[in-house]
C-alpha cells in the first residue's frame, strides 16, 4: 500500500499567482475506502484554493470526527488543522475565529458529525453567522461503523443489506436558509465542475456558507435503492444554475440574454457569475429559496447549485463589535487592560 | 476520437519508450528490475536472448533508449539503462548451462556467415540452435569485427569480446574460418551453402582531398584503419601534435587513443556546429574530459608540409545559413583561415559500404549508392539465398542495430530453408500478467525513486591516460546499480482500463500524481481533445488511452506521456477498473526462450 504520492508532476502543471501548483495544496495519500466520495471533496478543495491563489499558512481547517473528519489529512498539509471532538467542530472553529479573524475558515463535517451528534452546534453556528465555509461531505450512512442509516438518510432508502429507513430525514440546506445562513449551494462529489466554484465562492464569502455535498460512500451506500449512490444522483440531480467564480474585474466572455446572468458582488470584491439552468429560480431570495426547494424534494428531485446568497452577508465579529486585529497581534496591556477597567466595565453594567 | 485497440501489442509495446526505441526491442525494464533484485544471471539472460552482446553493448552501446526514457521527461535524465546493462554482465554467475542447446542432430542445412562482426554472429547463434551447420569467415585472426577492430580496449577489454563471441563461437554447431578474406561471393555460391549472411560491415574510411594531402600522406590516416592497427597493436605511438577530422563517435575514440600513445595536444576539428554533430554526447563529453578541445566550423582547406613532413593544417572558418527550405548550408565566414600544426592527422569523416568482392554478372542488384537492394524487412537480396545485415545492409549504423538485423534475417534464412514464404513474418511473443498480490499489494515495486541519476565511476584520469588498454568506466557497484536501477519507472507494468467495472468516481482522476487521466465528453478531433485534458497533453509522439462506453456518456482518456506506472489509480479504484498489467514482448525470433532462461 502506498503511504505517499510520489512526489514527481507534470513537468508543465500550470502555477497560480503565487507560483505555485496545484500539487503544493496536497496532502497525504487518503487512507478511506478507495473510491470515497470525500476524496474527490479533497480534490475539489484543493483545486479550489489553488484557483483562489490562497497561501496555504492563511488557511485554518477544522473538523470533528468520522470520514469526512479524517480528510482534512488529505489536504492543504501546510496549512492549520485541528482535529475536534465529535460533532464540536463549530465550537471550536467559532472560537478560533473569534481570536484570529485573519484566516480563513474551513470546517468539514460528515453528515453524522453535523446532523446527529452535533446538530445544536450546526445550528447555532449557522445562526450566529461565523465567517466559515462549512462542507458537509454528506453520504446518509455511518461509514466509520460500517453502514447503519445517518439522520440524513433519506426516507424509505434501502440499506445495504436491504433495511428501510423509516425516519424522516434532516434536509441541513433548509436548515441552514431558515437559521440565516448567507451562502448556502448543495452539491455532488462527482462533479467538480459544480462543486469547485461553489467552493471558490464560500471562501471568499464573508459571513457563514454551507455547502451540503452529497458524496457517496462506495463501501456501504453505493447500491441499488439508496438515495446517495453514484447512479441515483447522477439520474436525479437538477442543478438550477451554473456559477463562475471571478476575481478582480473580467469581461463577460459569452453574451446571454438578459435575466438569464445575474451577477454578485461579495464584500471581498470577488463577483458569483451565475447563469441560470432553471428560469424561475432565483438564488438571493431566501424564501423564494425554500419554497422551490421545498416543492422540487417532494418532486424527487435533488436541487444542486448556489442556492442562495447575500452579498451584504454580516458575520459574528460585526454582531459583537470585536476588536479587529487578532488576539495573537495585541499586546498584553490591551488584552489585560488591569483591574481599574474592569471595574469601570462591570459598573457599565450594573 | 475512436476507442484505443488494444488487440494488437503495439499500443502498450510503445508505451514502453525504452523497448521501442530499441532496434532490438530488448525488455528493458524486466531486466532492470531483476537487476535491483540483485539477480544480475536473470538479467543477463532476458540480455542475451535479445542483443546478444550484453557485456560490449553495456559499455559501448549508442543507446537510442536512452533519449526515450520516460524517466527523461519526467525529471532530468533518462535511467542510465546502458550502464545498468553492464552491471548484469559484470555482476552474474554462469550462465552458458541456461543457453539453447546445440543439438548434436544436424538439420542437414549448411549456412555461410559472411564477416564475424555482430550482425554474422547474431545469425550463427540463432541457426545454430536449430541444428544449421553454420560457417563464419573472416579475414582478421579472431572474431568481433568491428566491436574488436575500431572500438579501443580503453572502452572495451578484449576479455568480455572473447567471452560474448565464445558463447557463439565455442559451443559447437558454429565453424570459424578466421584469417580467411572472402575475395569472391560467386566462388562463396559455389560452395553449396543453402544461404549466405553477409555481414561484412561498412569497411572503407572516407580520405580527404585538400592539396597537400598526397604529398604528406605518411603522417595522414585513415581513422577506421589506424584504430584497427592500434588493436592489432601495430602502431603503439603517434606524434605529439595531432589533429583528428570528424565529428563522429570514431573520431572521438581516435581522440582518445591517440591521447594515449603520445598525442599530447590532441584537437577534434568538425565542419559542422557542436549540436549537430554525430558523436554521442557521452563521448565528445568523454573527450573534453580529458583534455581534447573540439573545434567548430571549421573546413580543411590546406595540407601544410615541407618536402613531404608535415607541419600544419589550414581550415576555413565558416558558419550555417539557412535557405528558404529550412536546409542547412555552411558558407565563409569571412573570418581568417585557422592554422594548426601537427604531426599527425587522423581522418574519421565517415565510412563507406564497398563491395569488390561481390562479382556485378551474377544478379545482385545495387542501388545508386553502390549498396545491395535488399527487402527491409526480410533483408534478401535480389539472389533469393543471400541475405544482409549489419553495416552492410544499409550504411553505417551501430551495434544494436546489426543485432537486430541478425534476427531478423535469421527468421528470413530459416524460412527460406524451411521451404516457408520469407515475407510471412511470425508473431512476437507477447505476455501479459496481472501484478496484483492482494488488496493494495503489488509484485512490482511501485514506489517511484526521486533520486536524480547516479554517475559511473571512472578510473583516475592521470592513471588511465597512461595506457591505451586501461578501461576508463568502471561500472556502478551493486549498491550504485540497485539505487540506479530504482529510477526506471516499470513502463511494462501498464494500467490497463475495464469500461464495464468503472463506476466514474473520480479516485483515479484525483490520486494520478502527474494529472495523467480525465474523463470528460468525447471529441471527433485528436488535437482538440488533447486541449481538454486535466494537463496539457503536448508530446504528440506519445499516445491517449481512450476508453468509451461510460454510463455519462463520456470517455475515459489517460495521456501515456508522463504516467509513473505507479500503480495509484489501480490502489485508489475501488472495482478494479484499473489492473496494473506487466506486458512483456519478445520479438520474433528463430528460438524464443528469454523467460525459459530465468531461474525458478
Amino acid at each position: 500500500m502506498s503511504y505517499l504520492k510520489p512526489a514527481l508532476k507534470h513537468p508543465s502543471l500550470p502555477k497560480n499567482a503565487l507560483g505555485f501548483t496545484r500539487r503544493d495544496y496536497e496532502g497525504s495519500i487518503s487512507t478511506l475506502c478507495a473510491g470515497c466520495g470525500h476524496d474527490s471533496i479533497s480534490a475539489s478543495i484543493i483545486q479550489s484554493v489553488w484557483e483562489l491563489g490562497i497561501e496555504p499558512h492563511r488557511v485554518a481547517k477544522v473538523s470533528g470526527i468520522g470520514c469526512s473528519s479524517k480528510t482534512p489529512d488529505y489536504f492543504l498539509s501546510a496549512s492549520h488543522g485541528f482535529n475536534s471532538v465529535h460533532g464540536r467542530m463549530p465550537s471550536v472553529l467559532t472560537g478560533a475565529n473569534l481570536a484570529n479573524r485573519d484566516l480563513i475558515y474551513l470546517g468539514v463535517s460528515g453528515d453524522g458529525d453535523s446532523a446527529s451528534i452535533g446538530i445544536g452546534q450546526f445550528a447555532h453556528l449557522m445562526r450566529r453567522g461565523v465567517n466559515m465555509t462549512y462542507i458537509v461531505e454528506n453520504n446518509g450512512v455511518y461509514g466509520l461503523t460500517k453502514g447503519q442509516f445517518s439522520a440524513t438518510s433519506d426516507k424509505g432508502s434501502k440499506a445495504k443489506k436491504g433495511a428501510i429507513n423509516t425516519d424522516e430525514a434532516i434536509d441541513l440546506v433548509a436548515m441552514a436558509l431558515q437559521l440565516g445562513a448567507t451562502y448556502v449551494g448543495r452539491s455532488f462529489s462527482g462533479d467538480k465542475q459544480q462543486l469547485v466554484p461553489l467552493i471558490k465562492g464560500a471562501l471568499s464569502h464573508q459571513g457563514v456558507a454551507l455547502i451540503d455535498c452529497i458524496s457517496p460512500c462506495v463501501a456501504f451506500n453505493n447500491h441499488e435503492g439508496s438515495t446517495k449512490s453514484y447512479d441515483y444522483v447522477r439520474e436525479h440531480n437538477e442543478s438550477v444554475n451554473k456559477l463562475d467564480v471571478i476575481l478582480g474585474r473580467s469581461p463577460i466572455a459569452a453574451s446571454y440574454a438578459p435575466g438569464e446572468m445575474t451577477e454578485v458582488t461579495q464584500h471581498d470584491g470577488s463577483v458569483l457569475r451565475l447563469r441560470k439552468l432553471h428560469d424561475d429560480y432565483d438564488a438571493t431570495d431566501r424564501v423564494a429559496a425554500m419554497n422551490y426547494l421545498a416543492r422540487h424534494k417532494a418532486m424527487g428531485e435533488i436541487v444542486t447549485g448556489l442556492l442562495f446568497v447575500d452579498p451584504e452577508a454580516q458575520d459574528l465579529h460585526a454582531s459583537l463589535g470585536t476588536v479587529a486585529t487578532p488576539l495573537n497581534q495585541l499586546n498584553d496591556a490591551s488584552l489585560c487592560p488591569g483591574s481599574s477597567a474592569l471595574e469601570k466595565l462591570n459598573a457599565g453594567l450594573r | 476520437m475512436k476507442p484505443t485497440d488494444l488487440s494488437s501489442p503495439t499500443y502498450f509495446h510503445k508505451v514502453v519508450d525504452c523497448q521501442w526505441a530499441c532496434p532490438a526491442h530488448t525488455p528493458v525494464p524486466e531486466y532492470i528490475r531483476l537487476i535491483s533484485a540483485g539477480r544480475y544471471t536473470d538479467a543477463y539472460m532476458i540480455n542475451w536472448q535479445s542483443n546478444v552482446f550484453p557485456g560490449i553493448l553495456g559499455r559501448t552501446c549508442d543507446r537510442p533508449c536512452e533519449p526515450a526514457c520516460r524517466r527523461g521527461r519526467v525529471e532530468e535524465e533518462p535511467v542510465a539503462i546502458c550502464r545498468l546493462k553492464r552491471v548484469a554482465a559484470d555482476n552474474k554467475d554462469e550462465v552458458l548451462s541456461r543457453m539453447t542447446p546445440i543439438p548434436a542432430q544436424k538439420n542437414g542445412k549448411r549456412i555461410a556467415c559472411i564477416g564475424a562482426g555482430p550482425a554474422s554472429l547474431t545469425v550463427a547463434r540463432d541457426l545454430a540452435p536449430l541444428g544449421y551447420d553454420v560457417h563464419v569467415y573472416d579475414a582478421e585472426a579472431k572474431g568481433g569485427g568491428f566491436m574488436w577492430s575500431q572500438i579501443p580496449r580503453f572502452r572495451l577489454p578484449e576479455s568480455v569480446i572473447d567471452e560474448e563471441v565464445g558463447y557463439i563461437t565455442n559451443r559447437g554447431g558454429v565453424t570459424t574460418h578466421y584469417n580467411t578474406r572472402v575475395n569472391s561471393l560467386k566462388g562463396m555460391l559455389a560452395e553449396g551453402y543453402d544461404a549466405v549472411f553477409v555481414g561484412c560491415g561498412a569497411p572503407r574510411g572516407r580520405d580527404l582531398d585538400v592539396p597537400g594531402r598526397r604529398e604528406a600522406a605518411a603522417n595522414i590516416h585513415l581513422g577506421i584503419e589506424w584504430l584497427a592497427s592500434v588493436s592489432f597493436e601495430h602502431i603503439e605511438k603517434i606524434g605529439r601534435k595531432v589533429i583528428v577530422l570528424g565529428g563522429g563517435n570514431t573520431a572521438m575514440d581516435c581522440c582518445r587513443s591517440a591521447r594515449r600513445l603520445g598525442g599530447e595536444q590532441v584537437t577534434v576539428v568538425v565542419r559542422s556546429g557542436f549540436e549537430e554533430m554525430k558523436a554521442s554526447p557521452w563521448e565528445k563529453e568523454d573527450a573534453m574530459h580529458e583534455g581534447i578541445p573540439i573545434l567548430n566550423y571549421l573546413v580543411p582547406k590546406e595540407v601544410l608540409h615541407e618536402g613531404g613532413k608535415l607541419k600544419a593544417m589550414v581550415f576555413e572558418k565558416v558558419k550555417a545559413e539557412f535557405d528558404a527550405k529550412g536546409r542547412r548550408n555552411l558558407v565563409p565566414s569571412g573570418e581568417p583561415d585557422v592554422t594548426i600544426e601537427c604531426d599527425d592527422v587522423l581522418v574519421a569523416i565517415g565510412q563507406e559500404n564497398a563491395f569488390p568482392w561481390i562479382e556485378r554478372d551474377i544478379g545482385m542488384e545495387f542501388d545508386r549508392w553502390g549498396l545491395p537492394k535488399l527487402n527491409e524487412t526480410t533483408l534478401q537480396s535480389t539472389i533469393p539465398q543471400v541475405f544482409f545485415g549489419g553495416d552492410a545492409a544499409f550504411g553505417p549504423k551501430n551495434i544494436i542495430w546489426a543485432v537486430a538485423h541478425g534476427h531478423e534475417a535469421a527468421v528470413s534464412i530459416d524460412r527460406f530453408c524451411q521451404g516457408q514464404d520469407v515475407t510471412a513474418r511470425p508473431d512476437p511473443l507477447v505476455v501479459m500478467s496481472g501484478q496484483k498480490m492482494g488488496i493494495h499489494e503489488w509484485s512490482y515495486d511501485n514506489d517511484v525513486s526521486i533520486d536524480l541519476r547516479f554517475k559511473v565511476p571512472h578510473a583516475d584520469p592521470a592513471e588511465s591516460l597512461r595506457s591505451i588498454k586501461a578501461e576508463v568506466e568502471l561500472g556502478y557497484d551493486r549498491e550504485l546499480a540497485r539505487k540506479e536501477a530504482q529510477r526506471c519507472l516499470n513502463c511494462d507494468v501498464q494500467t490497463v482500463f475495464t469500461t464495464q467495472l468503472c463506476i466514474e468516481c473520480d479516485a483515479c482522476v484525483d490520486i494520478c500524481p502527474t494529472d495523467s487521466i480525465t474523463f470528460t465528453p468525447n471529441m471527433e478531433d485528436e488535437a482538440a481533445l488533447r486541449t481538454t485534458l486535466k494537463a496539457p497533453a503536448i508530446n504528440t509522439t506519445q499516445a491517449l488511452y481512450v476508453a468509451d462506453g461510460l454510463k455519462t456518456g463520456r470517455v475515459m482518456v489517460k495521456d501515456e506521456d508522463m504516467c509513473l506506472h505507479c500503480g495509484l489509480c489501480a490502489e485508489r479504484c475501488p472495482t478494479g477498473a484499473w489492473d496494473m498489467q506487466k506486458f512483456f514482448l519478445e520479438t520474433a525470433k528463430t528460438t524464443n526462450g528469454a523467460q525459459a532462461c530465468l531461474s525458478r
